[in-house]
């Protein structure tokens, strides 16, 4: 039954939990690519760490608040955090990046200070680890999460679609969006809302540390060679959909953590697309 | 110009970033019809001035007041270019029907009346033949004729222009004014801010010199 790598696949998708895996990493990095390319283009790259991060320091309080359903506390929380920092954008006195940073490592900290006090767990390194890096959590889904994470990447979509002409005239030019008439300041909170959202459902996949790499290197590896916003758009999503995948089968066929392995295929569509961008560019 | 009517009405406008204040106690009337240049030295506050007037910039005091019934969504708006847009992977023609956003709110994709407007001013800036280049490809002088075309598209009865010709050869600035000028002789009102006092005096109806207003303001 083990012969072949492709025999071992099937075995394994019998299994409901790997099922629930393939469909929830798909629609992850689909949505983490689409607005990642928004992102990395208003240089917020690192956004996703530093509200991952905070999801992180909300689930601690959560597990210390011993709340049943930890998204009451974690989505709410992240979303604030995101249209905090996202929102306030040129008037606030701490500026980006350096607001980014400050939010991120503090909410780490706490988070784990909380985790450390409260403890109600015997192996709390382990459980960390997990959050942190997502090593298994993945493939422990439940049917309930599966669900909410379909219905959250739903609404995703329909939102990116509906509104993907407003997102790139904000994206591109804000203050000739403001200037002709176009509602900046709602747009950008719709923006907030659905990265944060994202950003917790990614939290499962990866874990809170790597969620960056699947908003960024999707982004940056389409923007190597496409030229239109339309096109960067497409091909992040299409990049990024596939190395999840050929990340989640690699995984379970060698046995790797999975979040680890995603990103480590992002790594390499990046290298590649960084050399057909070079080779394309040597040739004009 | 027979009849005065005021299409921006500026009261006791003061304006500026944190505690330093560019334009103070400013009362003045953009006309319709007009071609107003403002001029004046760096720092003097004429790019604060139109931000102003473009809605990016509170007053600290005072008002600004759009009257004619003049909607945010009539104004076209030539910003400077900023470092984002440098290197953004956006066609051209993608930039240039950007425009309509504002004024077709509930508008998720574009149609064929926008597409046909937006190939109008693309062939008014001469950039239709880069409808499909890629913006960060472009040089600075056709990268500035893109977001004029994108400004025009917006534009229906008053166009705010900051600095222009910054960084244009001789050949496309002349195409530049000569754009602008067509423009406001169809009845388009017309605000620009620049540093080429020369030419811009040659077409202009109206000068506004932000070097006097400072001195008397202060």
């Amino acid at each position: 039954m083990y012969g072949m790598p492709i025999d071992t696949l099937l075995f394994y998708l019998d299994f409901p939990f790997v099922r629930y895996a393939i469909v929830v990493g798909v629609l992850v990095s689909l949505c983490s690519s689409l607005l990642g390319v928004t992102l990395v283009l208003k240089r917020y790259s690192y956004i996703g760490d530093g509200l991952s991060h905070v999801a992180f320091g909300a689930l601690a309080i959560a597990a210390v608040l011993k709340v049943t359903n930890n998204m009451l506390i974690i989505l709410p929380a992240t979303i604030a955090v995101a249209v905090l920092l996202l929102c306030t954008g040129k008037n606030a006195r701490i500026k980006g990046d350096a607001a980014v940073a400050m939010v991120s490592v503090g909410a780490l900290a706490i988070g784990y200070l909380l985790m450390n006090i409260f403890s109600t767990s015997a192996n709390i390194s382990g459980d960390v680890c997990t959050t942190l890096f997502g090593s298994t959590s993945i493939l422990t889904l439940k049917l309930e999460e599966v669900i909410l994470c379909i219905a959250l990447s739903c609404v995703v979509l329909f939102c990116f679609v509906l509104f993907y002409n407003k997102i790139f005239s904000i994206t591109f030019d804000e203050n000739f969006a403001r200037a002709t008439g176009v509602n900046t300041a709602l747009f950008n909170l719709l923006i907030a809302v659905i990265v944060a959202t994202i950003i917790v459902l990614a939290m499962n996949l990866v874990g809170a540390l790597l969620v960056s790499a699947l908003v960024v290197f999707p982004a940056l590896s389409a923007m190597r060679v496409f030229k239109s916003f339309f096109s960067v758009t497409v091909a992040a999503a299409t990049i990024s959909v596939i190395c999840s995948l050929i990340g989640i089968v690699v995984a379970i066929l060698a046995g790797t953590p999975v979040g680890s392995t995603i990103v480590a295929a992002d790594i390499v569509a990046f290298g590649l697309f960084y050399l057909i961008g070079i080779a394309r560019n040597g040739s004009n | 110009m027979n009849e005065i009517i005021p299409l921006i009405k500026c009261r006791q406008l003061t304006l500026g970033y944190g505690s330093k204040d560019l334009v103070r106690d400013l009362d003045y009337d953009v006309n319709v019809g007009d071609y107003l240049c403002i001029i004046g030295r760096n720092g003097s506050g004429k790019t604060t001035f139109l931000r102003g007037i473009a809605g990016l910039l509170k007053p600290k005091s005072g008002d600004i007041e759009l009257c004619e019934g003049l909607k945010r969504s009539e104004i076209g708006y030539l910003p400077q270019m900023t470092l984002v847009q440098r290197d953004f992977p956006a066609s051209v023609e993608e930039i240039v029907l950007s425009a309509f956003q504002g004024k077709f709110r509930l508008l998720p994709f574009y149609g064929r009346a926008q597409r046909e407007r937006a190939m109008e001013c693309m062939a008014l800036t001469r950039t239709e033949s880069l409808r499909k280049s890629c913006f960060r490809e472009l040089s600075g002088g056709q990268k500035q004729r893109v977001l004029l075309a994108r400004a025009l598209c917006a534009a229906d009865r008053l166009l705010l222009l900051d600095e222009p010709v910054t960084g244009l050869d001789p050949e496309s600035t002349e195409t530049m004014y000569r754009v602008i000028n067509d423009l406001h002789k169809k009845g388009m009102t017309i605000v620009m801010v620049t540093h080429d006092v020369d030419s811009a005096l040659d077409d202009a109806t109206r000068v506004m010199n932000f070097d006097q207003i400072s001195v008397k303001g202060r």
